[in-house]
């Protein structure tokens, strides 16, 4: 059982709340990238990076450390606001997001970014790439390393998860924990109307994984269940965690919104969900800090028109 | 009529054997070396290192796309993962895990397709890998080897391991003679080997086909046609100097492979040629065609991949140069 302080709580929900925010921040002076997807997962990530993962930022090599993939690559914002919070590179280079010359791409690239573990982009193929880890891991002797890959659910309809999860049970890797980021919503509506994935526990655990279900936005329970798979559940199965979330959790306006999927808000918009997020969250009232920078900026974007498809959306 | 007989080379065992033998000796030298199989080991005969080191090899099953990304995994882990399956399967079902897992991310797995070409005769063309090369072509991080004979065979694996980030190997389910000395393959990735000295034209071959060249040589020999023949063991990088020097010394050039023309060898040997020194060219290898199944040398004779068609298009490069045409 791991039990949080309430400092320690309120330092993770705090932790959260700046991945919200930044995830925003990039999405918006980027003009690109997925908020539904970031938001969901930004208390996952925060108990991940500031409670859970053994991690060097200083030594981002360090033989010892846990290795976490974002196999639902286009939530790279939220990764790389926990990144840049955690010290694997400036705060101030979220900025870059999808900039030429940057290190932060659309979808994460293990060749430009400090701290990530994995590429990803077209889903599904991060879980077996942490089979692979996690094989590695237990054919070294004394390797206390954990392997953490983070899912999304419409990613479950891929083939290629299910082709993983049961070579993970068969190789009994219990050093191996997949998080479901389970926000019921993909690209374009609700899974169940599009590609029911349900009964998804019961799925994971036919094919011989522990299985546990959260709240994916309780910090308390989040950190308990991944310090149980950590230190209690081993015992030659690999663990899956299926964290309930709310796509787009933190601004009315996005929750189980799939027009928020993927979607650049504008300047003003962004401002007034940065003040929605800080008064939802219980923190000083604050706007996006680059609005006026941003007002003035000029884009290129297909022309100077940005080009939304009929429900008011820019599709990837 | 058995490969290479023509050209006086001595037969060898199946070029999978020769993997096989060299994939245990490298995994017996090289303790980071893991093995990872789809369950046609013993087609492959990657299965040589379960017998001797059964905790580094890993069958994964019937499926090419968790095969990749294991492999990949382990590469991050610090192990050299070969990935090892039919040439067909590894590109065509897992191309996406391949390009993302391995290519994109840049990682030390190497990817080896066995049964190239169309050399597995029976098992028909659904098995068959006539478009691997093309396929590895749209991955820019590969290092694209086919090996010609037993020591090539052995010396690329070797460099495979070597080599740090993405490499594809090329391995084949039939025998090819022997054109190196067994100890004594000269092998730097990138750079080709003359394997036979000629000025009237050039024949490039990769895998079988450079045995093939060797032969189509001997029959031109007998005509007073002397062809340098160049074992293009790699495929990326390519060695441009190579290609250009053989345009520049013998004025024409045919390029064989056992692979479609359409994305192959010679398509990009052509784009260098004509960059470099723009000499008449003629190719033999699948013209846009799915074959059949069928006995091996029934398919090389059906589908003009023999000798003799190396022979006829090296016959017309050089009428061509005589005559100043393209």
């Amino acid at each position: 059982m791991r039990t949080l302080t309430p400092e320690q709580r309120c330092n993770l929900e705090e932790h959260a709340y700046h991945i919200r925010r930044l995830s925003v921040e990039m999405i918006t002076f980027g003009r690109w990238g997925h908020i539904g997807g970031s938001f969901s997962a930004a208390e996952l990530l925060a108990v991940l990076y500031f409670d859970q993962l053994r991690l060097k930022p200083e030594e981002p090599h360090w033989e010892g450390r846990d290795r976490f993939v974002m196999s639902k690559a286009h939530a790279s914002p939220a990764l790389y606001a926990a990144l840049a919070l955690r010290g694997f590179f400036p705060v101030e280079e979220v900025y870059t997001y999808c900039e030429l010359g940057g290190r932060l791409e659309g979808h994460t690239d293990m060749t430009r970014t400090p701290g990530l573990e994995a590429s990803g982009g077209p889903l599904g193929q991060g879980l077996s790439i942490c089979v692979g880890m996690a094989l590695g891991f237990a054919l070294k002797e004394n390797s206390h390393n954990r392997v953490v890959c983070m899912l999304g659910d419409g990613e479950c309809n891929e083939g290629q998860v299910w082709e993983a999860a049961m070579s993970a049970a068969h190789y009994r890797l219990d050093n191996l924990i997949a998080i479901v980021d389970y926000n019921k919503v993909m690209a374009k509506g609700f899974v169940r109307d599009l590609m029911a994935v349900e009964p998804l526990g019961a799925k994971w655990a036919a094919f011989g994984w522990d299985v546990m279900e959260i709240d994916g936005h309780d910090i308390s329970e989040i950190a308990d269940a991944l310090h149980q798979a950590r230190y209690v559940l081993p015992r030659g199965k690999p663990i899956c965690i299926i964290a309930h979330t709310v796509k787009g959790r933190g601004v009315a306006e996005c929750e189980f919104n799939y027009k928020w999927h993927t979607h650049a808000p504008e300047p003003t918009t962004a401002d007034r969900f940065l003040r929605e997020l800080a008064r939802n969250y219980g923190f000083p009232e604050k706007g996006y800090s680059r609005l006026e920078e941003d007002l003035e900026k000029e884009t290129f974007y297909g022309g100077g028109v940005m080009i939304m498809s009929d429900d008011g959306t820019t599709p990837p | 009529m058995q490969l290479g007989e023509i050209a006086g080379l001595k037969p060898a065992k199946p070029m999978r054997d020769v993997f096989g033998d060299a994939l245990l000796e490298l995994a017996t030298n090289n303790p980071r070396v893991v093995v990872l199989d789809g369950d046609l080991g013993n087609s492959t005969k990657a299965e040589h290192v379960r017998h001797a080191f059964p905790e580094r090899f890993f069958n994964i099953g019937i499926a090419e796309s968790n095969l990749t990304g294991i492999g990949a995994g382990l590469a991050a882990c610090g192990f050299i993962p070969f990935i090892v399956s039919f040439s067909s399967f590894l590109l065509c079902n897992a191309y996406d895990q391949i390009r993302l897992s391995i290519a994109m991310s840049n990682v030390n797995a190497k990817v080896v397709g066995s049964h190239g070409g169309i050399t597995l005769g029976k098992d028909g063309p659904t098995q068959m890998g006539i478009e691997d090369l093309a396929l590895v072509g749209g991955m820019p991080t590969f290092v694209m080897l086919a090996p010609s004979d037993p020591a090539s065979m052995h010396a690329a694996v070797n460099a495979a391991a070597a080599h740090v980030g993405p490499v594809f190997l090329r391995s084949s389910r039939i025998a090819m003679p022997h054109i190196y000395p067994v100890d004594a393959c000269p092998f730097e990735i990138g750079r080709a080997n003359v394997v036979r000295e000629g000025d009237d034209v050039t024949i490039i071959g990769c895998g079988m086909m450079v045995a093939a060249g060797l032969d189509a040589a001997a029959l031109l020999a007998t005509e007073g046609i002397e062809a340098r023949v160049l074992d293009f063991h790699t495929l990326r990088p390519m060695d441009v100097d190579a290609i250009a020097a053989a345009a520049r010394d013998t004025g024409a050039i045919v390029c064989a492979e056992e692979h479609l023309l359409q994305g192959g060898m010679g398509s990009n040997i052509a784009r260098v040629v004509a960059q470099t020194h723009p000499v008449p060219m003629r190719f033999v290898g699948l013209d846009d065609v799915y074959v059949e199944s069928a006995d091996p040398w029934d398919l090389l004779r059906k589908y003009h991949l023999t000798a003799e068609d190396i022979a006829a298009a090296a016959r017309a490069a050089v009428k061509a140069k005589k005559a100043g045409r393209a």
